[in-house]
């Protein structure tokens, strides 16, 4: 059927002259790079099992030795003295006080920061200011944490009255810096997405420039703008660093911003500096409070996904 | 990238429910916006003003070149320094195969099934979790169970993990840089999916999967609570001799310095933070460096 018996010929030379190399053997190489490739990202899967495998089990033998009640019931955590208490709750309100404490700094800097960015400022602005905000995600935790203790928390003992030196405040208002550009920039991106029609709209409406933003611009943000504020606290709940070195190492069931109190996070890089051998029953509570705080952080951050897909949704 | 919406601009004159803002109104929060960018900023600046001050007495050569002592004024930061090179080198030779790997195979081999819906909730996830967590998987993992010891590689697999979700987004975005048509060509030429990675994709993303791995790097180099969690030590007076050997690093001997009460531990937390900062600066700097340099070799 050849009409031209040099073709192959001359295709197999254009080949080898213009691209010898891309005509290697295929399926066998190409099916191993896929595997090998393929491998790589099932790494990632295995991952997220592990951390649930190792989490659940060292748990589960902690709630073998100690009813789930008892964890959620009383009042008080002193796994490691001798009068023991296995109550979480003074480590969850450690850590919702601290994180409270950062959303109340971050949400509305980050907030107005990202209506500024997104409505008001010039091109020129934008250009630096952005890097210049990223700038405070970039610093270490541990650089925060030695701030809030030698720092910030000596400032507010002028203003606060009975403000201990280690304490929630100093630690919350540094996280709160920390996850000010993540609040920030997520935010002015809902902002950004809302269609420029609504503003025209607002405008055409009579509205000013602030009017369309707050009437309009901002409520029809406010599902991104919220996904932002979940992921916020859904960093805060997870920091460690911060909170071990500022905020004291006392769990305490308190709301008292100006004493030391313990976070979930905070308990579980206590007991790793300690010796606590393995398979005691001590060691195995950071693996519960460990799978609290796994719990809680995938709650929020599913919660902010889905916030953000209704976003995307909507705008499409 | 986003830019304001300069075509749009309300009337002079308006009326009505939405007009609750008047020009002054606008000027007030105008400032009020600026503020709130500047008030962070400024606490920044002060807060780094204030540890360098506290630093400066401490930063000399001795300093870099001393291992840590009891007494803060003789104390030095170099079994960190070396622990810490050690630490972020290793992590990068584990780190990036997976993560470069996992990104190329999403953006180029998967099909949009089942299996890569997963993988990508599956990335989404791990980005979320508190890298506290991450310690705890390695204390089990790669202490435990793989008897890897509180370990030089113990610490680097860990720090793997926990870098692997960062390294595969950036490296996705450098991967989606490079356009389809040049794909297209390549198998129009005959070449498989592997040959057309290697001699056209991959030399084309270089740029951008570099900068992306070593602002991944400058990021883990950082990291002290999973460091904590698997067992670092605070005081190490030796130099590692192998990958098996127990280590200290820069974030966590600066953990260590600052957990002190005495007022010269902390100027040596100070100076030492100003080590790390300035290698993270200059970690940055060669990422922007080499962005220029490469794009500009593939460019022109």
């Amino acid at each position: 059927m050849a009409l031209d018996p040099l073709s192959d010929v001359r295709a197999a030379a254009l080949a080898s002259t213009h691209a010898p190399d891309l005509r290697a053997p295929r399926s066998l190489r190409e099916r191993a790079v896929g595997a090998l490739l393929a491998g790589a990202a099932a790494v990632s899967v295995l991952t997220t099992i592990g951390i649930v495998v190792v989490l659940v089990r060292e748990a589960a033998s902690f709630f073998a030795e100690i009813s789930p009640a008892r964890f959620l019931l009383d009042g008080e955590w002193t796994p490691l003295f001798a009068d023991k208490h296995f109550g979480i709750w003074p480590l969850v309100a450690g850590t919702l006080l601290t994180t409270g404490i950062a959303i109340a700094v971050a949400l509305p800097l980050g907030l107005l920061a990202a209506i500024y960015l997104s409505e008001l400022a010039s091109d020129r602005v934008r250009r630096w200011v952005k890097p210049a905000l990223e700038l405070l995600a970039g610093v270490p935790t541990v650089v925060y944490g030695y701030l809030a203790l030698s720092f910030i928390t000596p400032g507010l003992q002028h203003v606060v009255p009975g403000l201990a030196g280690f304490n929630a405040l100093g630690a919350g208002i540094a996280m709160g810096v920390m996850i000010l550009p993540l609040i920030a920039s997520l935010s002015e991106d809902a902002l950004y997405a809302v269609p420029a029609a609504l503003r025209e709209g607002a405008y055409a409406l009579g509205a000013t420039k602030l009017g369309a933003v707050f009437r309009v611009v901002v409520p029809a943000a406010a599902s991104g703008i919220g996904a932002a504020a979940i992921l916020g606290v859904a960093r805060a709940v997870g920091e460690t660093m911060i909170v071990a070195i500022a905020a004291g190492q006392q769990p305490r069931l308190t709301l008292d911003p100006r004493v030391p109190v313990e976070t979930m996070t905070a308990y579980i890089a206590q007991v790793s500096l300690g010796d606590t051998p393995h398979g005691t029953l001590e060691y195995r509570t950071i693996f519960a409070v460990g799978l609290a705080l796994f719990l809680l952080t995938l709650a929020l951050n599913v919660l902010s996904h889905r916030l953000r897909r209704r976003l995307k949704g909507a705008a499409a | 990238m986003t830019t304001p919406h300069p075509s749009v601009a309300p009337p002079a004159d308006s009326a009505g429910w939405l007009r609750t803002g008047h020009t002054r109104h606008e000027a007030a929060f105008r400032a009020l916006c600026k503020l709130a960018i500047a008030l962070p900023l400024c606490l920044l600046v002060v807060l780094g003003g204030s540890l360098v001050v506290e630093a400066w007495p401490r930063l000399g050569a001795s300093f870099v070149t001393s291992y840590p002592s009891r007494f803060a004024e003789s104390a030095g930061i170099l079994p960190a320094l070396v622990g810490t090179a050690l630490l972020m080198g290793l992590t990068a030779l584990f780190a990036i195969p997976l993560g470069v790997g996992a990104a190329v195979y999403l953006e180029e081999y998967a099909q949009k099934t089942r299996w890569s819906a997963l993988l990508e909730l599956n990335i989404t996830t791990l980005a979320g979790v508190p890298s506290i967590l991450y310690g705890l998987l390695g204390l089990e993992l790669f202490v435990r169970v793989m008897d890897l010891g509180r370990s030089l590689v113990a610490g680097a697999a860990t720090l793997a993990l926990l870098l692997l979700p960062m390294l595969i987004t950036v490296s996705r975005e450098a991967l989606r840089t490079v356009p389809r048509e040049l794909r297209e060509a390549c198998f129009a030429l005959g070449a498989d999916r592997a040959a057309t990675l290697r001699r056209v994709v991959l030399p084309m993303c270089m740029p951008g999967v570099l900068t992306g791995i070593i602002l991944s790097l400058s990021r883990a180099i950082g990291e002290t609570a999973p460091l904590i969690t698997i067992g670092a030590l605070g005081y190490v007076a030796f130099l590692p001799t192998s990958l098996g050997s127990a280590f200290t690093a820069l974030p966590i001997q600066i953990f260590n310095w600052v957990s002190r009460p005495q007022a010269a531990f902390r100027a040596n937390a100070a100076a030492a933070i100003v080590v790390l900062l300035v290698l993270m600066l200059l970690m940055n700097g060669v990422a922007l460096w080499l962005r220029k340099r490469l794009q500009k070799r593939i460019t022109g």
